[in-house]
């Protein structure tokens, strides 16, 4: 099975009944997968005209009672951030599974990269909150993808499922899970004396069609979803409450694996593509004595930020294999106190086993 | 038009007044549009109405009362798609601008007439950005000057019922706020076409657009659009010169192509059943 493919079988698991996407490189796999597979279910599978208008049908079908889905690229991405912002804005629960590639710009179209972290994040305007996820294995885009659909329905907000073109394309072993041993996060909807936009923090949603004459805007609103765009206090309330609400969640959220850290005097942290040599050049470490441990997110938003500030105090170093700049080391750099070093590689190659393993040796 | 209570029943009294400017053309479309909501008997839980940025995109948002989304600018089309996917039985209704849908969205109009995806979309063309302040649009008439277009317009203006009868659509008109009865007669029409229907609807924008052309009153511009139009069965006796400059009103096309959701649910329906079976 294709990394690709197993996405978008998550999203089969994950309930997922309405998928819109435009093609690209390398996330088209995604979108003919479940235009095969969609309508065997009920389900909706369409190709829009450009990005815009993809995120753009999701979100209109979500409204409309879906759980709804795209897939895309870098260059799509980026198209698709002023309705992701929509859809923060809006509590609107999505999956954007982003197959990460080289780039600025077209880049290099067909490779991999993990370039997209700090876009996921602040790609579009305004403060806002994102859930991220990062696969590194085929079976982990299937139960990922799934579990992302849980999460937008559970905190009502976009969540992005961040693979890259490495694993997108990998062809791995994959077991299908048994549907009852994953957990279906149905949507809360309101009743008569609920507001959607407030009175707590995360409201239930009325969606569209059920006579309950439901306002929804990307303009700043009040409780009842009426635009109120010059009030202060109306803003501040709205965007600190859909701020905070995965905030306060941070600890529930996170998703973490730990490898040999009881004892490790220096810690790699990687995530996605970046950890599977990662977990190579550790294990050789240890097996030369050396005392290193690995910690591989599979969430990146919100930031396992005490995870990392545990690690920070325990070890000397952390070193971040990362197929970027440093997105994810500045990132850790924030919350400890040790020296932070990135191993960084870009040019749409991942790193070799010996080339993360000459850094630890160099540091151990 | 006589005063009728039952309107009411569609408004959002307690919104009003409008934030409109005094004369412009997005009152009368509002007025036509609820006048005709009342006459076919449309319950308004059957409304669904979907907007994006710009002036007339707030005669739905917020002040009738029925299922609204207010979009981003210029993609109410996109997202409408995927309401009207997931609810085929419902009007879906999208009210917006030239600059919104033909500007900044025409991408989406284009396509979602090819599909024929059975929207009802009442585009309200002002001729104008009229919300930023009087930007050029694609609409904007050749030479006309605007806030950027200080030596007048050098484009010529976009003929979007034009482009979205070559692009498919079952249905076509266009209209102007002068022709009230004519506009809503028309808009029943579109509520009762299953394809993609389209009125453009010209309205005035006297305060960024009137002023600029001569036409400082919201009536300047309703007389000009009245000594302006042409109906469209008299088009055949005029020549291109004397056609030049006016308004062809009157129902552009009407025909019957397979509405997108209902292809779409008969390919649903037909696999649903053969993977039952198989």
């Amino acid at each position: 099975m294709q990394g690709d493919t197993a996405c978008a079988y998550g999203a089969l698991y994950g309930g997922c009944n309405f998928f819109a996407g435009y093609p690209i490189t390398p996330a088209s796999e995604i979108a003919e997968s479940l235009s095969i597979e969609l309508p065997n279910v009920g389900g909706y599978c369409l190709q829009m005209e450009d990005e815009i208008a993809s995120i753009g049908a999701v979100i209109g079908a979500v409204w409309a009672g879906a759980r709804g889905m795209t897939a895309t690229s870098g260059p799509g991405f980026s198209l698709m951030q002023e309705n992701i912002g929509y859809a923060f804005m809006t509590e609107t629960p999505c999956v954007i599974i982003d197959v990460q590639r080289s780039g600025p710009s077209t880049g290099q179209a067909t490779l991999p990269a993990q370039g997209d972290i700090m876009q996921a994040r602040w790609g579009t305007h305004g403060d806002h909150q994102i859930i991220a996820l990062s696969p590194a294995t085929v079976q982990e885009c299937l139960t990922l993808t799934a579990d992302a659909f849980n999460l937008a329905e559970r905190y009502r907000n976009p969540v992005i499922v961040l693979t890259d073109g490495e694993i997108g394309h990998l062809r791995e072993k994959m077991t299908f899970p048994d549907p009852s041993d994953i957990e279906l996060v149905n949507r809360r909807l309101g009743s008569s004396n609920q507001h959607a936009f407030g009175g707590e923090m995360i409201p239930p949603m009325f969606e569209l069609g059920h006579g309950s004459f439901v306002h929804v805007t990307g303009s700043s609103h009040k409780e009842t979803g009426m635009r109120d765009v010059f009030s202060q206090e109306v803003h501040d309330t709205l965007i600190r409450r859909i701020y905070t609400k995965i905030d306060v969640n941070r600890d529930k959220l996170v998703r973490v694996e730990e490898h040999f850290m009881d004892d490790a005097e220096v810690a790699l942290v990687s995530l996605g593509v970046a950890s599977r040599p990662t977990m190579g050049a550790v294990l050789e470490a240890r097996n030369n004595g050396l005392k290193v441990g690995f910690l591989r997110l599979m969430i990146v938003w919100p930031f396992p930020k005490k995870k990392i500030a545990a690690i920070g105090k325990k070890v000397k170093k952390i070193l971040v294999p990362e197929m970027n700049l440093g997105q994810l080391s500045r990132e850790i750099e924030r919350f400890v106190d040790c020296e932070v070093v990135s191993i960084s590689k870009v040019g749409g190659v991942s790193h070799r086993v010996s080339e993360i393993y000459s850094v630890i040796e160099h540091y151990t | 038009m006589a005063a009728n209570n039952n309107i009411l029943n569609y408004i959002r009294e307690e919104i009003f007044p409008t934030a409109f400017c005094p004369g412009c053309g997005c009152g009368t479309v509002l007025n036509c549009f609820v006048h005709m909501l009342d006459k076919v008997g449309i319950d308004k839980r059957d409304l669904i109405l979907v907007t994006g940025i710009g002036c007339s995109s707030w005669i739905p948002s917020p002040y009738l009362e029925a299922d609204t989304l207010h979009t981003t600018h210029g993609r109410p089309i996109a997202f409408a798609t995927g309401v009207k996917v997931m609810k085929p039985d419902k009007y879906v209704v999208v009210i917006a601008g030239d600059g919104d849908l033909a500007g900044i969205g025409g991408n989406h109009l284009m396509h979602a007439a090819r599909r024929n995806v059975g929207l009802k979309v009442f585009l309200v063309n002002n001729y104008i950005y009229g919300m930023t302040g009087g930007q050029v649009a694609p609409t904007t008439p050749t030479g006309v000057p605007t806030t950027t277009t200080p030596y007048g317009n050098p484009e010529p203006p976009m003929n979007i019922a034009e482009i979205v009868t070559a692009a498919g659509a079952d249905y076509v008109a266009r209209w102007t706020t002068y022709h009230v009865r004519k506009l809503m007669h028309s808009m029943e029409q579109a509520m009762k076409k299953k394809g993609f229907s389209l009125i453009e609807i010209m309205s005035q924008c006297p305060v960024s657009y009137g002023k600029r052309v001569k036409l400082k009153k919201g009536s300047d511009m309703l007389r000009y659009f009245r000594d302006n139009s042409v109906p469209i069965q008299k088009t055949g006796d005029l020549t291109e010169e004397e056609l030049s400059g006016k308004i062809v009103i009157g129902k552009l096309v009407d025909r019957e192509r397979t509405e997108f959701t209902a292809t779409l649910n008969a390919i649903v329906e037909k696999r649903e059943k053969e993977v039952g079976t198989s």
